[in-house]
């Protein structure tokens, strides 16, 4: 058998090390305090005038329902994240320091700077209602006093955001406000000291590792001028300084309509050594890019207490009845006996090859076809912690790739499955300044003849006789593509309707909202854009030029006989149909006898009327008495 | 599982020139009865030879001829006993005619079937078509298969033939191979044929489909491309992964008389309350959850049922767009095949139209499908043109899932443009890569693609039927080592590393790996050896070694070269890393087995195998710098064969290219570089 390497039997643990240190930089988790100016001026109304009897806006409801919208996501996009909700120049305080004018919002059972719950969102959504009677409204800053409510409010959000270490952790302040120039009323001595302090206050955070942002919030005739005073305050210099007010507006509606969408940390999920040729291996991080998202796994709950439930695994042999520990050995039917394997031969028969990657070769990528596909790609990229040089020879083969149009096919000897695999290099692509796609391979995994069906082949016309597509209608066809063009189609431009509906509904009964919010299927096609003439005139020429002039009626009466099954089923209906006639349904259902019916007689309804037949006999009644509408 | 049931019969070409591909030859047809003894043990199996010495078939004795094709098996029922006797296939000594072979293949499947079990008969043809079939008596060969072939069409019999070519085949007349190769293009015009051509080992082993599953399809209907016009549609699976098979769990509490034990062992789950340990709640008790931020949701499953997304059923087009902006890693899942209607022609013709105009404008489309009524998601995927010129087979879309927003995860990597100078490649390391690349080609233009997904076989699967087999006749088996031929798919060709030696030595020189210091625990497993210009110092080191020698991973320990499998026992033992006797003991045993086989040799029948040997051992030798070794003992070898009259064997030798092992493949070796050289002939 092979040597025990010391190091290897170590390297697991090493690994998890290693992974933490590779994420230093790029934190896994954001502590955000959301601090909500609550002086009058944020109650004044945003346009004076009443243009189309449209609500009037506060700049408070506005900050407010932009922070509801990013919590709803927030809880399901990074529900570790940590919040609080802090508001300033109030009449009630409530904070830790026990300082004035700062009010942080909180629900019971809650830290201050905690997980988003559903009754903190529920409670949030209200606020508007209860904010006067419980919080209220109220300057707080007042020469007279020297009090300064903005000073009070950044010093209990660093006290908040104290909690746990900056290198693991991202610290942000978000401050929603409608004042540029929050000291302007002062005489200048105070003011320059109130600014002098404020500022202090605010750099000593930032030092901290607290980041500050800041939303601006602008009136029509009042545009925020950042400069006045806030951008000494969150630190703003040069360029950032121009661009930061479009940019504000911006972050706002991102803010708002943010994609509910569950973030994953950046994480290596395997560490491969590539085998690229004789005595040169490289080491390569390896990270999924892209999967399919699933809504959150099940929990099963008492129905009676909401408790959850721990489930228990228990093995019973099928022949005693005894129970029994977990097997180790398996079999296989064969040739009439029970062909016996332990786990560790199973194993072994999966072991073909010694490495992790070899390279075989190299093809071009034309030899990829679009049906060599069975699962979502791994993402490759060199690991910092390599061979010094290896990081080279990935570069160069990359570049090499790309230049030759060649992909590297190369043997994966994972313990699941060990498969062919093709490495495709893939360019950097950046895009509005973002990087769309990120330098590096991905590697496709390669399936085996036996899972390629030759479906084609069934479908093979011996006379030979295939009808193809003339030179014209390809042309009818050509403009017809030109025509439906998608200019800009990206991938992943679509959110998944079922996911979002799924997100939706369980944010509808954790808040008990009344109705679920109706979800727009981004997915349909555009029915507006298949309408224009252009379109239409190049569909009608591409059906004429294959059906001639009779498409409709082709498509009416499908050519050839129609399948068996169809027939049978068409039989069936038809039979149901006429069966379904000799009952009173409604009589049935009103006395409550549907039950006294048999399932086969419950089946004509449902046949009949074009429902699904599967199911219970409750759930056939149940069916029928839905579909009655009773 | 009876719907599926087949009458196949195996045609397999026995003759001289197939000996090499023996080994291959039954494993795949094992591999095939084996995985219908699993999965279809109702079908019915008939296996044919043809090449024989002797003739015994039903034909013969009725009206006379048909020599050489024997009859191994009848259509019978798979069993143990077809398996067992494809593992030891006789040896013919004839030139087969495998057109003889199909007339006796199908009169067996027409005597026991007649017009029955229509598209269930299949004839597998498996030759090198190297030999000339016999002329007719009436009219001209190619009209002697025209009839056989609507003969068979008749019977709704479908035929496979593999033919194998390239390095599968020895010399043989060219103009032979043409006129079979046209004849056997007769039999794809005429019926349901599939003609294959094989040329290395490793596809002649993925050839074969050896499962037989029946599609099913995904979706049948209209794929609209708007409200006016939709095209009648039929989608099927392309791609399909034929996972591992899911054993079952083994309970040995049954008495061992118990005749009828099932010995399984049921899995039960339980849930308890989480205060209460003892107290189980029944499946009506229980609710679904989902989590909300730090809470879950409860939720039960006819509400959850009520307010779910429900698409309508179909298969809408989005739009077509530039096949650009669609890149090959983002196909999520297994492929589906859009084929048109096959009765419906306007529908073939509309996709064909639309398939071409695609594929000239370099364009896709973008669906939005619905496969299933009561399906809760939509799937969105791209349309790519799937253009046949051949004939008989109609123009289709491969259709591959595409992620969902949701599904991308925007994770952020250093660009390679502004890295560390130390990573940038310089114009000359670039160079070197770029050769690399060119040298180490798979799919050289005019040769046949190496390791095309299609006909490369699972080696697991192929492994774990093989060890089922082998556990079948002795429960204590031990796991088989990885298949000699398969196991060249795991590693790189060692001759296309030979042949490009300089230009991988110009690349490893080109580029230089250290030890990370930022990375202080030593990299063991980086720590190969550095193969520069003096491989002397390699010797032992064997993991270091590009070949298919790399350890077997296997459990077995061979100890001696057996007569069935004596190139695969000597990589095993020459790759035993327990001591180095073992690579002395390969070598000496594998010199022994080759003059045995040389001698013990009939008309040169073990030839091939006894270079099957040589080429191991020459390779072995290469591999542990031992060439000294390999061409004093082909020195002797020659000698020996003179002495004894085997003059035949040094020709055979010589004309399959055998040669020294030279000084560039070894250091160590004579500075001669020559073929072994032609002896004259004593008559």
């Amino acid at each position: 058998m092979m040597d025990l390497d010391a190091d290897d039997i170590f390297r697991d643990d090493d690994d998890d090390i290693q992974n933490q240190l590779s994420l230093e930089n790029e934190t896994s988790k954001e502590y955000v305090v959301y601090l909500v100016d609550a002086s009058p001026k944020m109650f004044t109304t945003t346009s004076p005038s009443e243009e189309e009897g449209k609500m009037d806006e506060t700049h408070f409801h506005i900050a407010i329902s932009c922070i509801s919208h990013s919590l709803k996501s927030q809880i399901i996009n990074r529900s570790y994240d940590e919040i609080a909700i802090c508001f300033y120049n109030t009449r009630e305080k409530k904070n830790i320091q026990d300082l004035n004018g700062v009010f942080v919002f909180n629900v019971a059972e809650r830290e201050f700077l905690d997980r988003p719950n559903a009754r903190l969102i529920k409670e949030f959504d209200s606020i508007e209602d209860t904010f006067s009677n419980n919080i209220g409204s109220k300057q707080g800053i007042v020469s007279a006093t020297r009090e300064n409510s903005l000073y009070n409010a950044i010093w209990v959000a660093q006290a908040l955001l104290r909690k746990g270490s900056a290198k693991t952790v991202d610290k942000r302040m978000l401050l929603f406000t409608n004042e540029d120039d929050p000291f302007g009323s002062m005489n200048w001595a105070i003011k320059s000291d109130m600014t002098r302090t404020t500022l202090q206050r605010a750099k000593d955070a930032r030092d901290l590792g607290i980041s500050m942002e800041l939303l601006p919030l602008s009136c029509a005739d009042e545009v925020f001028n950042v400069s006045q005073f806030y951008a000494d305050l969150i630190g703003l210099e040069g360029d950032d300084l121009v661009d930061f007010m479009p940019s504000a507006g911006n972050k706002l509606e991102d803010m708002k309509d943010q994609l509910r969408k569950r973030m994953f940390a950046k994480r290596i999920v395997k560490r491969i050594k590539f085998t690229i040729a004789n005595g040169i291996s490289i080491d390569l991080n390896s990270y999924a890019l892209i999967r399919p998202t699933v809504p959150g796994a099940i929990t099963w709950l008492d129905s009676v207490t909401n408790r959850p439930l721990k489930s228990e695994r228990t093995f019973i042999c099928a022949d005693t009845g005894a129970l029994v520990e977990e097997s180790s050995r398996r079999f296989h039917p064969y040739k009439n006996q029970n062909i016996t394997f332990s786990v560790k031969e199973l194993i072994e028969i999966k072991r073909v090859s010694t490495g992790h990657l070899h390279l075989l070769g190299f093809k071009p990528l034309n030899c990829l076809r679009d049906y060599h596909n069975l699962k979502p790609s791994t993402f490759l990229y060199p690991s910092y912690e390599g061979m010094d040089g290896s990081e080279c020879i990935f570069v160069a083969l990359h570049r090499s790739m790309i230049q030759l149009n060649r992909f590297a096919l190369a043997f994966y000897g994972s313990s699941t499955r060990p498969q062919l695999v093709a490495l495709v290099a893939q360019d950097e692509v950046i895009q509005s300044g973002g990087q769309i796609e990120p330098p590096g391979m991905h590697m496709i995994y390669l399936p085996y003849s036996d899972d390629i069906r030759r479906i084609e082949e069934r479908f093979s016309d011996s006379s030979g006789m295939v009808p193809k597509a003339s030179d014209d209608q390809i042309k009818k066809a050509a403009d017809l593509i030109k025509r439906i063009d998608l200019k800009d189609f990206s991938v992943c431009q679509f959110a998944n309707p079922a996911l979002q509906r799924h997100y939706a509904v369980l944010q509808a009964l954790a808040l008990e909202e009344d109705e679920i919010p109706e979800m727009k299927d981004e997915t349909l096609p555009d029915e507006e854009g298949l309408a224009r003439p252009g379109v239409v005139r190049a569909i009608e020429e591409f059906k004429t030029s294959i059906y001639g002039g009779n498409y409709d009626e082709e498509s009416e009466q499908p050519t050839g006989k129609p399948s068996e099954t169809t027939r049978k089923r068409k039989a069936i209906a038809e039979f149901a149909t006429k069966e379904c006639e000799n009952y009173e349904w409604g009589d049935l259902a009103d006395t409550g006898k549907l039950k006294d019916l048999t399932v086969v007689e419950l089946k004509y309804y449902l046949a009949a009327h074009d429902l699904p037949v599967s199911g219970k006999k409750e759930a056939l009644i149940s069916r029928i008495l839905t579909h009655m509408g009773k | 599982m009876a719907r599926n049931k087949e009458a196949l019969v195996l045609l397999l070409d026995v003759g001289p020139s197939m000996h090499s591909v023996f080994p291959q030859l039954h494993k795949l047809c094992s591999m095939l009865m084996q995985k219908k003894l699993i999965y279809t043990k109702f079908d019915k199996v008939g296996i044919v030879l043809f090449g024989t010495e002797e003739t015994r078939n039903n034909l013969t004795t009725e009206v006379g001829g048909y020599e050489h094709v024997a009859v191994l098996k009848n259509i019978k029922v798979v069993d143990g006993d077809i398996v067992e006797a494809l593992q030891e296939l006789p040896r013919g000594t004839k030139n087969g005619d495998f057109l003889d072979a199909v007339i006796v293949g199908m009169d067996m499947l027409i005597k026991r079937f007649r017009k029955t079990k229509k598209g269930k008969k299949r004839l597998c043809l498996i030759t090198n078509a190297q030999c000339p079939i016999k002329d007719s008596v009436e009219g001209t060969k190619e009209e002697q298969v025209t009839t056989i072939a609507k003969q068979m069409a008749v019977y709704g019999m479908r035929m496979e033939s593999i033919i194998l070519r390239g390095k599968l085949t020895q010399d043989a007349n060219k103009r032979v191979m043409d006129e079979n190769d046209r004849l056997l293009r007769i039999f794809s015009k005429e019926m349901s044929t599939k003609l294959l051509y094989v040329e290395d080992p490793v596809s002649l082993f993925g050839a074969l489909k050896t499962r037989n599953v029946a599609p099913c399809s995904l979706f049948r209907g209209d794929l609209e491309l708007c409200p006016e016009l939709r095209i009648e549609v039929m989608v099927y699976k392309k791609t399909m992964e034929e996972k591992f098979p899911t054993l079952k769990k083994y309970s040995d509490k049954a008495p061992p008389n118990d005749k009828y034990a099932t010995h399984e062992v049921k899995v039960d789950y339980v849930y308890k309350s989480s205060e209460d340990n003892d107290k189980v709640v029944l499946p009506d008790q229980r609710i679904q959850g989902y989590r909300y931020g730090p809470h879950i949701v409860p939720i039960s499953a006819a509400e959850w049922d009520a307010v779910k997304f429900k698409p309508e059923k179909g298969v809408k087009l989005l739009g077509f767009t530039d096949s650009s902006n669609v890149l090959r890693h983002q196909y999520m899942k297994d492929v589906n095949i859009f084929i048109a209607e096959p009765r419906n022609t306007k529908a073939v013709l509309s996709v064909s139209a639309l398939a071409r105009a695609m594929k000239d404008t370099n364009k896709v489309a973008i669906l939005r499908c619905v496969w299933r009524r009561g399906q809760r998601n939509v799937v969105i995927g791209v349309l790519t043109p799937n253009v046949t010129d051949r004939a008989d087979i109609p123009d289709s879309f491969y259709f591959n899932v595409l992620p969902f927003a949701e599904d991308v995860r925007e994770f952020q990597f250093p660009s390679f443009t502004n890295i560390p100078p130390s990573w940038q490649p310089n114009e000359q390391q670039l160079e070197a890569a770029s050769n690399f690349i060119k040298m180490l080609d798979l799919a050289p233009e005019g040769n046949e693609e190496v390791l095309l997904p299609d006909f490369t076989p699972n080696p697991v699967l192929e492994r774990f039927y093989r060890y089922l087999e082998l556990k079948s006749k002795n429960q204590d088996a031990a796991v088989p080592p990885l298949d000699h031929t398969l196991k060249k798919m795991t590693e790189p060709d060692v001759d296309l590393l030979l042949q490009n030696k300089s230009v991988i030595d110009s690349f490893r020189r080109s580029f230089e790996l250290k030890e990370n210091p930022r990375h202080k625990k030593s990299r063991r497993l980086l720590r190969e050896r550095r193969t520069d210009s003096n491989e002397e110092e390699g010797k032992g080191d064997i993991t270091a070694h590009p070949a298919n020698l790399i350890e077997y991973t296997s459990a077995i320990k061979v100890e001696n070269i057996e007569d069935p499998t004596p190139a695969e026992d000597f990589e095993a033992m020459f790759s035993r890393r327990d001591s180095p006797d073992w690579i002395v003991k390969a070598i000496k045993d594998m010199k022994n087995k080759i003059f045995d086989l040389v001698e013990n040799s009939h008309e040169g029948d073990n030839y091939p195998k006894a270079l099957e040997c040589l080429v191991v051992l020459r390779k072995g030798c290469i591999l542990e710098q031992e060439p000294k070794q390999f061409n004093d003992f082909l020195r002797h070898l020659r000698n020996f064969c003179r002495q004894k009259n085997l003059r035949s064997f040094c020709q055979y030798l010589s004309s399959k290219g055998l040669t020294w092992i030279s000084n560039r493949e070894a250091v160590d070796s004579e500075a001669r570089n020559f073929v072994v050289k032609h002896e004259p002939k004593v008559e």
